[in-house]
């Protein structure tokens, strides 16, 4: 049996990065406050001093020029790694991300690949209020030419990065905010994971919760309270959302006959109408029920903590909504 | 008229003005030093980004400002709700989320709005203010209204392309804005001199054509001079100014912050230069300020601040059905 060790989701994100930079010499850190700092969520706290202000570079607040400049590095040969504080301010960035990043490779016939990986935080829950809370991974989902991959456990965390850093193409990496300080266990040797698979990490056979990063936690805590409904929720963890692993789900709904999505970002135009898209065109005769979506309420997030709560999907209501499906 | 009583009742204002300086930025202080021990108590929540330190800035700029004029603030600016005359209890009830916050509870610290003294926010996308004062002077051009714009942002906020864009077209439009970079001589952790190639804002303002000026932004009656010329110079149609307010944020850069990037020795040697404490000082020298009249000033303050925080524990939450009201106008123009 392996050994296993204490950590964070902090400290697992912190030894992905350290790993690749010490095996190989392209990579680098680049964003605000990752060095000197220590990073605005203490992700890269002491790298700076292993491995010095060349590669664990501290940039200005110029995000379409630092995110753009990575594009660049990596057409160049280098392997970057951009850290963007949040998902808020990578939309000071959007433009290079998506006319540049995404577009490149085919804009110019397959001549220029852009092997770049972009870490950002997503998500609500710290009262933060509309300029620092929201979850947008559903509209870089829609970009043709980007990965999408949002880790929700510890696993994912630490072996993510290794498996973006092959990708000869842009890999966006949105970490929920809430999730930093999360503790467990991890295999001590444990390393690279596929990102091209959905997980189940709750089997079940009455209900499919399908969900990702920040809300998986709140799925399982639903499952618990369905459970003691005696209802068996199947959870989904999709852990990439572009592509989707319409395989997994499917199969899920197949098993279940019942599917509740649960995201954070907002309903209209969102991953969950993405997903719920795919389950019609591809598992419509398997279902008992209407699919249920349990998402961010309308609302650009306010500070209130009251009116927070109530704003994002909670455990109570994915519980009603999954007992709905079930009539 | 002889001229002895004119002089002595120009003095009289003089130093009747000062004390309001002196009030505004020890209210500031105070206020924010409430706000940390809530905060630790978790009245308060979200991110709290502190102006001590930093209180001559707003005060000064906002001193020179008329009624009318418009402010566009950052997420650091509690400094600039209160020297604008936001109610201090409606700040206070913001912080807690309240519904008799100044926006409802739904901003919180760094989102404070008051549509009555022109506080156009509380912006917490560094460098995002900075467009909408172009915007706000734009319309006031077109529409013949004398205002004028302040609108405040960081020495980090001039890295950002939208303040280079937004220098230029104000320049280029001749429009009434006055760019206030409150130069801390940090973004969060990072240095100025590792944000920049060229650390001389004020320089970089004037390549856009831009009069610009650097100022003591420890000193109150310096920025208020400074912002009187630049706003007189705006109202005379001569396009924006731009002040760079050398100043120090005497605390870390919010609460969640270790402040290991600066040393400890930086830190005491901007604060022997308390604002705050170099206006007693020289009201002092000159006679004007005894220890009864600040006692009297601080415990003004201090049941001010009180009263704020009753008044905010004891007022309402917005109800949840009430959620997501304004994210549409409720009425249409008809
Ligand atoms: C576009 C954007 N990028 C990053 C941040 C995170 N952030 C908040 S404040 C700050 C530092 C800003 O420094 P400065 O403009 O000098 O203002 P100060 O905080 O010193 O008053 C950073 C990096 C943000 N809010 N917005
Ligand atoms: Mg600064």
């Amino acid at each position: 049996m392996s050994e296993t060790l204490e950590t964070t989701y902090r400290d697992a994100l912190r030894d992905a990065i350290r790993e690749a930079m010490r095996a190989d010499d392209r990579v680098f850190l680049m964003g605000e406050d990752v060095g000197d700092y220590g990073g605005c969520f203490a992700v890269s706290l002491g790298l700076l001093e292993e491995f010095g202000p060349e590669r664990v570079r501290d940039t200005p607040l110029s995000e379409s020029a630092f995110v753009g400049a990575d594009i660049g590095a990596a057409i160049g040969g280098m392997r970057p790694i951009v850290e963007i504080m949040t998902v808020n301010f990578s939309l000071l960035a959007l433009d290079q991300i998506m006319n540049n990043a995404a577009s490149l490779l085919h804009m110019s016939g397959g001549q220029f690949n852009v092997p770049l990986v972009i870490r950002m935080t997503t998500g609500a829950g710290r009262q933060l209020a509309a300029q620092h809370s929201h979850s947008l991974e559903g509209w870089y989902a829609h970009i043709p030419g980007l990965r999408v991959v949002t880790p929700a456990t510890l696993e994912d965390a630490r072996g993510m990065l290794a498996t973006a850093l092959r990708d000869p193409d842009p890999v966006l990496m949105f970490e929920h905010g809430s999730l930093y300080p999360m503790k467990g266990t991890l295999a001590t040797d444990a390393g690279a994971v596929d990102i091209d698979h959905a997980a189940v990490r709750r089997p079940g056979t009455d209900v499919s919760l399908i969900t990702y990063g920040g809300s998986l936690g709140k799925a399982l805590a639903a499952a618990a309270l369905l459970d003691q409904d005696g209802v068996s929720a199947d959870v989904i963890d999709l852990r990439t959302l572009r592509p989707l692993d319409d395989t997994a789900i499917v199969e899920s709904v197949r098993r279940t006959h019942h599917a509740v999505i649960v995201d954070e970002g907002w309903r209209s135009g969102g991953i969950s109408a993405e997903i719920s898209a795919r389950i019609m065109e591809e598992a419509l005769y398997d279902l008992d029920a209407p699919v249920e979506r349990v998402c961010t309420a309308e609302v650009p997030l306010p500070y209130a903590k009251h009116l927070e709560e109530a704003a994002l999907p909670q455990p109570p209501g994915i519980a009603a909504a999954a007992l709905r499906t079930l009539g | 008229m002889t001229t002895k009583p004119a002089a002595h009742k120009r003095r009289a204002t003089r130093e009747e003005h000062r004390l309001g300086l002196l009030r505004t930025m020890t209210t500031i202080r105070r206020f924010e030093e409430a706000c940390v021990e809530l905060y630790s108590a978790t009245r308060i929540r979200g991110f709290l980004h502190l102006y001590v330190g930093e209180e001559a800035v707003a005060t000064g700029v906002l001193a020179a400002l008329g009624p009318d004029d418009a402010v566009v603030s950052t997420y650091r600016e509690h400094g600039h709700a209160l020297a604008r005359g936001v109610p201090m209890d409606a700040v206070m009830a913001e912080m807690f989320g309240k519904q008799t916050g100044c926006s409802r509870g739904r901003g919180g610290s760094m989102h404070l709005f008051d549509k009555s003294v022109g506080l156009i926010g509380g912006n917490a996308i560094v460098g995002g203010g900075i467009p909408l004062a172009v915007g706000l002077a734009l319309a006031d051009r077109m529409q013949d209204r004398g205002r004028v714009t302040a609108c405040f942002f960081g020495d980090g906020a001039a890295a950002e392309g939208e303040f280079h864009e937004s220098l230029n077209l104000a320049s280029l439009w001749r429009l009434p804005v006055l760019f206030c970079c409150e130069n801390n001589l940090y973004a969060m952790g990072t240095a100025i001199a590792k944000e920049h190639a060229r650390t001389n804002l004020a320089a970089r303002a004037s390549s856009y054509g831009i009069e610009s000026a650097a100022v003591d932004g420890m000193d109150v009656l310096a920025v208020e001079e400074a912002a009187r010329e630049a706003v007189r110079g705006i109202r005379a149609g001569g396009g924006p100014r731009f002040l760079e307010l050398d100043t120090y944020r005497f605390r870390a850069h919010s609460m969640y912050d270790s402040d290991r990037y600066r040393n400890k020795a930086e830190i005491s040697t901007w604060k022997e230069r308390d604002p705050i404490d170099a206006l007693v000082t020289a009201l002092r020298a000159e006679g004007h300020l005894t220890e009864e009249s600040l006692a009297h000033l601080e415990s003004d303050i201090g049941e001010q601040i009180a009263r704020a925080v009753a008044a905010a524990e004891a007022a309402p939450l917005e109800p949840v059905e009430d959620l997501t009201r304004f994210v549409c106008s409720e009425e249409v123009e008809a």
